[in-house]
């Protein structure tokens, strides 16, 4: 007939969820009720993007290297003075805009690790949801507010040469 | 004992009509609090909704207001009076069963000699409706829950019959309160302090048609007809809106009503033992139990629809060919022993 007996094993699974049960009305659940309770994350969680806007050269190495094309660069070059007397002016890249779209972004943080300059930085902050999907769009101002979230870089490791970020 | 007042016809129709819906509805909305958001919750070690009112507690007037503003969409080659028509019949089914349920000495909606007969009779009314709500969707999945549901709950239709065949039999009579005042007023080897409530004489019965009734429900293990993984929703996935709310409030006002439907076979009912107060018959009965008698009917029926939503929560589902060996293979034997066993210790004692 192939069908051996179950009952042991059957009764233990009812003793599981009844146990479950149990241990929810004593302990509480294991979830959280996240409006009223909300959980710390993980310092290097991804959560938002933050920019360093003096860092930034403009280079487009994370508009080019963004998988969704969410980064949006303009930028101009503008003559600055010399760094000595006598010098010919520098020429240096003035960043106008700088915009993450983060209704495309898919926080793979492939921007973050291509930037040579140290600009981009990962915060854990998470709760930057709009009624309007357009006010998803962060701008470089926006962005740079972010930085104040932006967790101190962890201790290197012994031996390690100093080229961590920030 | 009558109940002094008198009311006309109409007044009692009248009656009838609101306590049936109190019956089917109380019962049905009770469970979906309790059991499927609560205990459910409570099983999976999470709280289930907790923001509208007390403990989520108004989350089911939440719900239905929900379900009525959705648009209410048909198939365009769907058979659309048969569709319209199909959850009607599904939720007709559930109260025709409740109107034989006794819930006091006088609490009762019609109380036919045959009762036991008519409540099983009625009860596959509910097959009729689930059939045509998968044919008429024009649907495969939905018309492959239909006849997964039809056989489903034919094959197990039998196997409950049978099962109750043995309480019948002891009680030696189909009617819903004469088996309710045979299980109070008898007695266990002389000893009546608990009356014989039929779930002590006949445990197979019992087990047999809870395992039925698990299986009538179409609830897990046995919910091959609507196995999401495979059809979707089968002979609901056509169904939104407020058609689909009168499935979900049939399929839990029908777990209750068989709970209570059980819990007159094998638990005693709205009885408590006739011996704790001196009584011998339904005639001493006294007339609080008509109060006292909905209480302890609804009582039972919670511990049994808890036994069902334990059983739901806990197992995976059956597999079609499983799910079919096991009622023929399996059930009908042992109701079919259960009959013989019971009918020579009839006769014996």
């Amino acid at each position: 007939m192939g069908l051996k007996p179950k009952v042991p094993g059957l009764v233990k699974g009812l003793g599981v969820t009844f146990n479950t049960m149990m241990n929810t009305f004593k302990d509480g659940a294991n979830t959280v009720q996240y409006p009223h309770e909300k959980e710390a994350p993980p310092v290097r969680a991804r959560g938002v993007i933050a920019l360093r806007e003096d860092n930034c050269t403009s280079c487009m190495l994370c508009a080019r290297s963004c998988p969704d094309w969410c980064i949006y660069i303009e930028g101009h070059k503008e003559l600055a003075p010399p760094r000595r007397a006598g010098g010919a002016p520098r020429k240096v890249n003035k960043l106008d805009r700088f915009d993450i779209d983060y209704a495309l972004c898919m926080y793979c943080g492939i921007c973050v690790e291509v930037c040579p300059f140290d600009a981009l930085f990962w915060s854990p902050e998470y709760e930057y949801s709009e009624p309007k999907i357009a006010d998803l769009l962060h701008d470089k101002t926006k962005l740079g507010e972010w930085m104040e979230t932006v967790p101190e870089a962890p201790e290197l490791e012994v031996g390690a040469d100093k080229k961590g970020k920030k | 004992m009558m109940i002094a007042l008198t009311f006309p016809y109409w007044a009692q129709s009248l009656l009838r009509v609101l306590g049936g819906l109190v019956a089917v509805l109380l019962p049905a909305g009770t469970i979906v609090y309790v059991f499927l958001f609560k205990m459910m919750s409570f099983m999976q070690s999470r709280l289930g909704p907790m923001e509208a009112g007390p403990y989520g507690s108004m989350q089911l007037f939440a719900e239905v207001g929900k379900w009525l503003q959705k648009e209410d969409i048909m198939p365009e080659r769907a058979d659309h009076s048969i569709f319209r028509i199909a959850p009607l019949i599904v939720l007709a089914s559930t109260f025709l069963l409740v109107a034989v349920v006794p819930f006091g000495p006088d609490a009762w909606f019609t109380n036919f000699e045959t009762g036991v007969f008519y409540a099983l009779a009625v009860s596959s009314i509910s097959v009729l409706g689930i059939l045509i709500a998968g044919w008429s969707s024009a649907n495969k999945y939905s018309l492959l829950g239909g006849l997964r549901a039809a056989g489903q709950l034919i094959a197990y239709e039998l196997p409950m019959v049978l099962a109750v065949v043995g309480v019948v039999i002891q009680a030696g009579t189909m009617n819903m309160q004469q088996i309710v005042v045979a299980q109070n007023a008898g007695e266990i080897f002389g000893w009546n302090g608990l009356g014989n409530p039929y779930i002590l004489t006949q445990f197979i019965g019992f087990a047999v048609f809870m395992v039925a009734v698990q299986a009538e429900l179409t609830q897990a293990p046995f919910d091959m007809p609507i196995a999401e993984s495979e059809l979707v929703s089968g002979y609901m996935t056509e169904y939104s809106g407020f058609r689909f709310l009168i499935f979900f409030i049939a399929e839990f006002a029908t777990a209750g009503v068989f709970a209570l439907i059980a819990s007159v076979l094998f638990l005693g009912g709205w009885g408590v033992p006739f011996s704790w107060f001196g009584w011998h018959g339904m005639g001493d009965v006294s007339n609080w139990m008509n109060i006292v008698g909905p209480l302890i009917m609804f009582t039972k029926m919670m511990g049994l629809v808890f036994l069902i939503m334990w059983i739901r929560f806990s197992y995976p589902r059956f597999r079609e060919d499983q799910l079919q060996r096991f009622a023929w293979k399996v059930l009908i034997p042992v109701s079919l022993v259960n009959i013989m066993l019971t009918a020579v210790l009839k006769v014996v004692f």
